[in-house]
């Protein structure tokens, strides 16, 4: 395949305009599947899903199916879901627990680590030309575990996960912690998965922390369906975040995130007011968090995507979700809910029910977001419209690196105003990617933004 | 063991022929209802107590469906789970008019067929209460070329008060696993 141009080309940082060729190119898709997909560590699931040998649930990367699946020694094995000999889908359940994957097609048959168990006739037919350990399902080439989520990269070069992640661990901790503050400890409680006519990078780029579409979301604030809505609180979620200073944050590997510090001697904003009881559990993990945290409690997520496709939503709501490419303009949403496993019932009843009224296809907040990245990726497609780009200027030049906020040090490229410039961070690296540049580029080596000034002097 | 969920037959007399055409009817009214958005009308027709159940489905290995087919109602996510309040507040949201998923507004047509009666309380000379199974085609086109195409199979309990027929309970099957629309926006 010859590709043209440069992607580097497609991105004007300098200016802050990107072309929307980005959004619509099938040929720029081709290379994202090319040399994007196949390098970038890809979130795959939670290992809630699958808590016992030989559980597995399929998942995707980029556009093709894995399984995910504890083998029988209990060990996390991510495998291409394609048979070695004629590519059938060896798994067309989405979960469930096994000991074998028999392929439909001549029955092959694989282990739980992917291995081959059996290839019928084999002495008759393939005895001395066939070497059955060669011929294992297509593992990923590394994978990392990471409270509870499983990640993966087919690139047996990438960094490992958390040089990945870099500083943008913390805010992403916020996320998969215990509300209380104790590491880890979240249970996937279900998934949604859905098809929406637009660009994965529109889902990808609203998540880095696109503050500004806040009025697309008007109904639903004018309603009221948040965990306080029953006390007549307008909006869709409680507003604790009300005395902090909001944090909008650039990473060198791409990721980018939008958290915010509470103010030093900060107390619990009222929240979960629809249940005096839930308000007190709440306000119990709050006191709880700031006891084991001590400063760092002052810390609080609220959206943010790990490069280049996997988002979260930290606190009202709370989840994972993968943007999984399907065309240039076609997407598959997964979303992952998430509680404390060890949450009492009655707190997870509360949540999921509020979770499925907010979020996705069916929930009354993210309608108006598909409905807004469908259209954007419709009307950029037409030959005049590619002509022109689209605008990143916001608040360009605004941002600093590692400042001190309320106190604390914010690591990274950040700006304490609503911006775009985690976008353009994104797009830069995305456009190295590809562009097939090297792992240190891609982590960050050369940008301007993450040298202190005073090593330029 | 075969893939197969047991659905109750109650005996087919006149009593039971005349229910089922007063069903029918109210769920003619609430497509029609639904589909000249009189939507706050169409509030009226689902009980105080109402439940709002749509699963997701699905690909389960043979024998484990009646188990695990279906997300469910007391624990997990499924598309929807909701009582009246949050129904209402699906119907506030598009009459704000600036509801953008819903504005301008879908043109939906609500198709119901496959009427049963599953179980009628205490009997169907004088029922209630009636348990019934129907199938739907929802069909939903918005702005210009977006157009889906829900099909499934429904599960309700209807009870009757002061006289009409009130939603209490109402299990939506829709047969797809991966959601093949970007919004469910429309009711059921
Ligand atoms: S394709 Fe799997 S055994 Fe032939
Ligand atoms: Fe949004």
């Amino acid at each position: 395949m010859t590709h043209p141009s440069k992607a580097a080309d497609f991105v004007d940082w300098r200016r802050g305009q990107i072309s929307r060729e980005i959004y619509v190119s099938e040929d720029v898709y081709r290379r994202e599947l090319e040399t994007l997909f196949t390098r970038a560590w890809l979130f795959v699931g939670h290992e809630s899903q699958i808590p016992n040998p030989g559980d597995f649930f399929t998942s995707r990367m980029g556009e093709e199916s894995v399984i995910l699946v504890r083998d029988k020694a209990g060990v996390i094995h991510v495998l291409l879901n394609s048979c070695r000999h004629r590519g059938m889908k060896v798994c067309r359940y989405e979960s469930g627990n096994t000991s074998l994957f028999t392929c439909p097609y001549h029955s092959w048959t694989y282990t739980t680590d992917g291995r081959i168990r059996g290839i019928p006739l084999y002495k008759a037919l393939y005895d001395g030309n066939l070497n059955r350990d060669e011929w294992s399902l297509v593992e990923v080439a590394k994978l990392h575990n990471y409270k509870g989520t499983i990640w993966a990269t087919w690139d047996p070069d990438a960094p490992d996960f958390l040089t990945y992640l870099g500083d943008a661990k913390i805010h992403l901790d916020q996320a998969l912690d215990c509300r209380d503050g104790r590491p880890g400890g979240s249970e996937v409680i279900g998934v949604h998965k859905w098809v929406f006519p637009a660009n994965w990078k529109f889902a990808a780029e609203n998540f880095l922390g696109d503050t500004y579409h806040n009025p697309s979301h008007r109904s639903v604030d004018m309603i009221g369906i948040g965990p306080s809505a029953l006390e007549g609180v307008k909006g869709r979620r409680d507003n604790e975040l009300e005395q902090a200073q909001h944090v909008w944050c650039s990473f060198p590997a791409g990721h980018g995130v939008h958290s915010a510090v509470q103010p030093e001697g900060y107390e619990f904003v009222d929240q979960f007011k629809n249940d005096p009881e839930i308000a007190d559990y709440f306000r119990y993990c709050h006191e709880e968090r700031k006891r084991r945290l001590g400063e760092d409690a002052r810390f609080l997520p609220f959206v943010g995507t790990i490069f280049p496709n996997t988002s979260y939503h930290g606190r009202q709501p709370r989840s994972l979700c993968s943007w999984h490419p399907h065309s240039a303009n076609e997407t598959e949403g997964w979303r992952f809910f998430l509680v404390d496993a060890d949450a009492p019932t009655k707190i997870k009843d509360f949540l999921r029910t509020y979770y499925m009224r907010y979020s996705g296809p069916a929930g009354m907040t993210e309608q108006d977001d598909m409905e807004n990245w469908l259209y954007a990726t419709k009307a950029s497609m037409g030959t005049i419209a590619r002509r022109h780009n689209f605008n990143y200027t916001q608040s360009m030049g605004a941002s600093e690196l590692n400042p001190v906020v309320n106190g604390i040090e914010v690591r990274g490229d950040v700006s304490q105003q609503v911006t775009e410039h985690m976008a353009v961070g994104f797009y830069r690296r995305w456009a190295q990617y590809l562009d097939q540049e090297p792992w240190d580029v891609l982590m960050g080596k050369g940008d301007e933004r993450f040298t202190p000034k005073a090593a330029e002097e | 063991m075969d893939a197969t969920v047991e659905t109750p037959r109650i005996l087919r007399d006149d009593a039971y022929y005349t229910l089922r055409r007063e069903i029918e009817e109210f769920y003619y009214d609430e497509a029609e209802c639904i589909d000249t958005r009189r939507f706050t009308e169409w509030l009226d027709m689902l009980h105080e107590d109402l439940r709002y159940f749509m699963p997701m489905r699905h690909n389960v290995k043979f024998g484990q469906h009646a188990e695990r087919e279906n997300t469910r109602e007391d624990e997990g996510i499924s598309w929807f789970n909701e009582d009246k309040w949050t129904v209402t507040k699906r119907v506030e949201q598009i009459l704000t008019g600036v509801h953008y998923a819903e504005e301008p507004l879908s043109r939906t047509t609500h198709m119901v067929t496959n009427v049963q009666v599953l179980q009628a309380l205490p009997d169907a000379a004088s029922a209630q209460e009636v348990h019934t199974s129907c199938r739907f085609h929802t069909y939903l086109n918005r702005v210009e070329y977006e157009t889906y195409n829900f099909v499934g199979k429904r599960y309700d309990r209807l009870v009757r008060v002061d006289g009409d027929w009130k939603v209490r309970h109402r299990k939506i099957l829709l047969d797809q696993n991966i959601l093949q629309a970007k919004n469910l926006s429309t009711f059921f």
